[in-house]
């Protein structure tokens, strides 16, 4: 029986030598394929206690994000938007590839959390309000660009990246950037393309080169041109001085 | 034929006595989390509402499948051996190896239609909550063009169901198949059930961390050689349970490559094999 027990835990082993290289080779195609991506790092069993890690290292992250996702959203009633970032930072972390998590919890920073800062009736310097309100934008674009970091094979967190900088931190240049990364990707929807040109046409110096991008947009058929287009194509060939027969209107 | 005739009457009585044990009453405990949940995270957008649904629903679906894996095959030879029904069994023409793969094949069964059960409920309260949010959708844009409505619903949908959740649930079932084939396998050289359910839940924990400990090793960094040793015993003698942890990335919209998924199932089926063989090895010498 001795024999056996032993004979069976020298073949498990011999099994798991002779599987190795197919395991090292699966490993390495889930990570090709963005899957199982998650550090679970001391870091993160800091944040999440022992039993949390715990749960995590076994397969069961996605129930935990959740749980967590409900306690930020007690958080958020009780506005207490510190302990908000801190359990987004955890929740990201768990399931970084889930584009709900870093979208809206860059939201909730740049949005939600700045219109409260600059509305602190506690806080009697609007200098330093004015300061807080900047740093929980950033803070949003921060969860943005990490979730871009980990999800750089899909369009959506690019372009809420875009919204962010041009609504926000007015960045033109950089959400030029945000939208023509996110318009790239075949899935993208075609307002990404137009943002970007919106967004280049108030450039300073880079007016004709938006110009010419509006226009190949606008050449493209009816469905790129939306009013919004049309008009700022107008004002453009104004301003730009563009002769009438080089204009999108011409007959 | 007769011993495949013997194993297959002994895989279904298996599973006729696990279903009388009213193993699934789990079910009940788990339509009421998913159904809780679901009333519970109704303030939320609908995407965070179907995003909480399928992370609870299937890390329940994963948790609960697990457990039932374990607990259900750890009982079966120190059960029967201590009602004696083993030696009834034993003492007609049926060899050892078929009585094990019969157990094998009711608690595999068990497993799934378990897994069915709770696929079925998950898809019909997240086909309800679609439903409801549709309703909701289309009621709130009334008068607005058909196009843009269109897109609105269009966004519902995808957030609910995705195709790639499916190949996340068969590999639950791989898994859970694969720890009950290690469980028998223990219960082969195991004096109770509660020590071969002890013995697999620290290697489901140990075989979380076997991708590790494989790294560790075949890194080559420098370390005491006990270390080393360590970590080759964990990777060559654990199995890799976080190869079939994909359910996590499958809910947040990650599509499993059909090649990666294809390869998973036959790995998690060379487990099953395995450790099933092993397991009638040692059975094979046991005193009983």
């Amino acid at each position: 029986m001795i024999v056996r027990r032993l004979l069976s835990v020298v073949l498990l082993a011999a099994f798991g030598a002779a599987i190795l290289p197919f395991q090292v080779r699966l490993a390495a195609q889930a990570k090709a394929a963005h899957l199982r991506s998650t550090a679970l790092d001391l870091d993160l069993r800091e944040r999440i206690g022992q039993m949390g890690f715990l749960a995590a290292l076994s397969g069961f992250r996605s129930p935990l994000a959740a749980f967590l996702w409900i306690e930020a959203h007690t958080a958020w009633e009780n506005t207490e938007w510190g302990r908000m970032a801190g359990i987004f930072n955890t929740v990201t972390t768990l399931q970084p590839r889930s584009l709900l998590y870093w979208d809206m919890a860059a939201w909730h920073m740049a949005w939600n959390a700045s219109v409260a800062a600059m509305q602190d009736e506690k806080q009697p310097s609007e200098a330093l309000r004015i300061r807080a309100q900047r740093q929980y934008f950033n803070l949003g674009r921060d969860f943005l660009e990490r979730g871009i970091k980990n999800n750089p094979d899909r369009y959506q967190l690019y372009l809420q990246l875009g919204v962010l900088l041009r609504d926000k931190l007015e960045d033109h240049s950089a959400a030029t950037d945000a939208f023509l990364r996110a318009a790239e990707f075949p899935d993208a929807p075609p307002y990404c393309r137009r943002f970007a040109g919106y967004e280049m046409a108030k450039i300073p110096g880079r007016e004709r080169e938006a110009y010419e991008f509006l226009k190949a947009l606008y050449l493209q058929g009816e469905k790129q041109r939306l009013p919004t287009l049309v008009n700022l194509l107008r004002q453009m060939e104004k301003k730009l001085d563009i002769p009438a027969s080089e204009r999108v209107d011409n007959p | 034929m007769k011993s495949l005739q013997g194993t297959w009457a002994i895989g279904r009585n298996t599973f006729t006595e696990l279903v009388r044990m009213k193993v699934f009453y789990f079910l009940l405990i788990f339509a009421l989390l998913i159904i809780g949940n679901s009333a519970f995270v109704s303030k939320f957008s609908f995407q965070e509402q179907f995003q909480m649904l399928k992370d609870i629903s299937l890390g329940a679906m994963s948790v609960f499948s697990s457990l039932l894996a374990i607990l259900a095959t750890a009982n079966f030879l120190p059960k029967d051996m201590e009602d004696r029904t083993i030696y009834t069994i034993l003492a007609k023409p049926v060899p050892r190896f078929s009585y094990l793969l019969g157990k094998l094949i009711g608690i595999l069964l068990l497993l799934a239609l378990a897994i069915l059960l709770m696929t079925g409920l998950f898809l019909l309260v997240l086909w309800l909550q679609e439903r409801g949010v549709l309703a909701e959708t289309r009621a709130q844009l009334q008068g607005v063009p058909a196009e843009e409505l269109q897109t609105a619903l269009k966004e519902v949908t995808a957030a609910t169901f995705n195709a790639n959740l499916l190949p996340g649930i068969m590999i639950i079932f791989v898994k859970s198949a694969l720890l009950a084939s290690l469980t028998l396998f223990l219960s082969t050289f195991a004096s109770s059930g509660l020590f071969a359910i002890l013995m697999s839940v620290a290697i489901y924990f140990i075989g979380h961390l076997q991708a590790t400990a494989r790294e560790y090793f075949l890194s080559g960094v420098d370390i005491h050689w006990w270390s080393r040793v360590l970590a080759v015993g964990v990777a060559l003698i654990f199995p890799d349970l976080q190869a079939f942890n994909f359910v996590d990335d499958v809910i947040a919209g990650v599509a499993v490559p059909t090649g990666l998924f294809l390869e998973t199932m036959a790995l998690g089926g060379l487990y099953v094999a395995v450790y099933f063989f092993l397991a009638a090895m040692v059975f094979a010498g046991r005193e009983l």
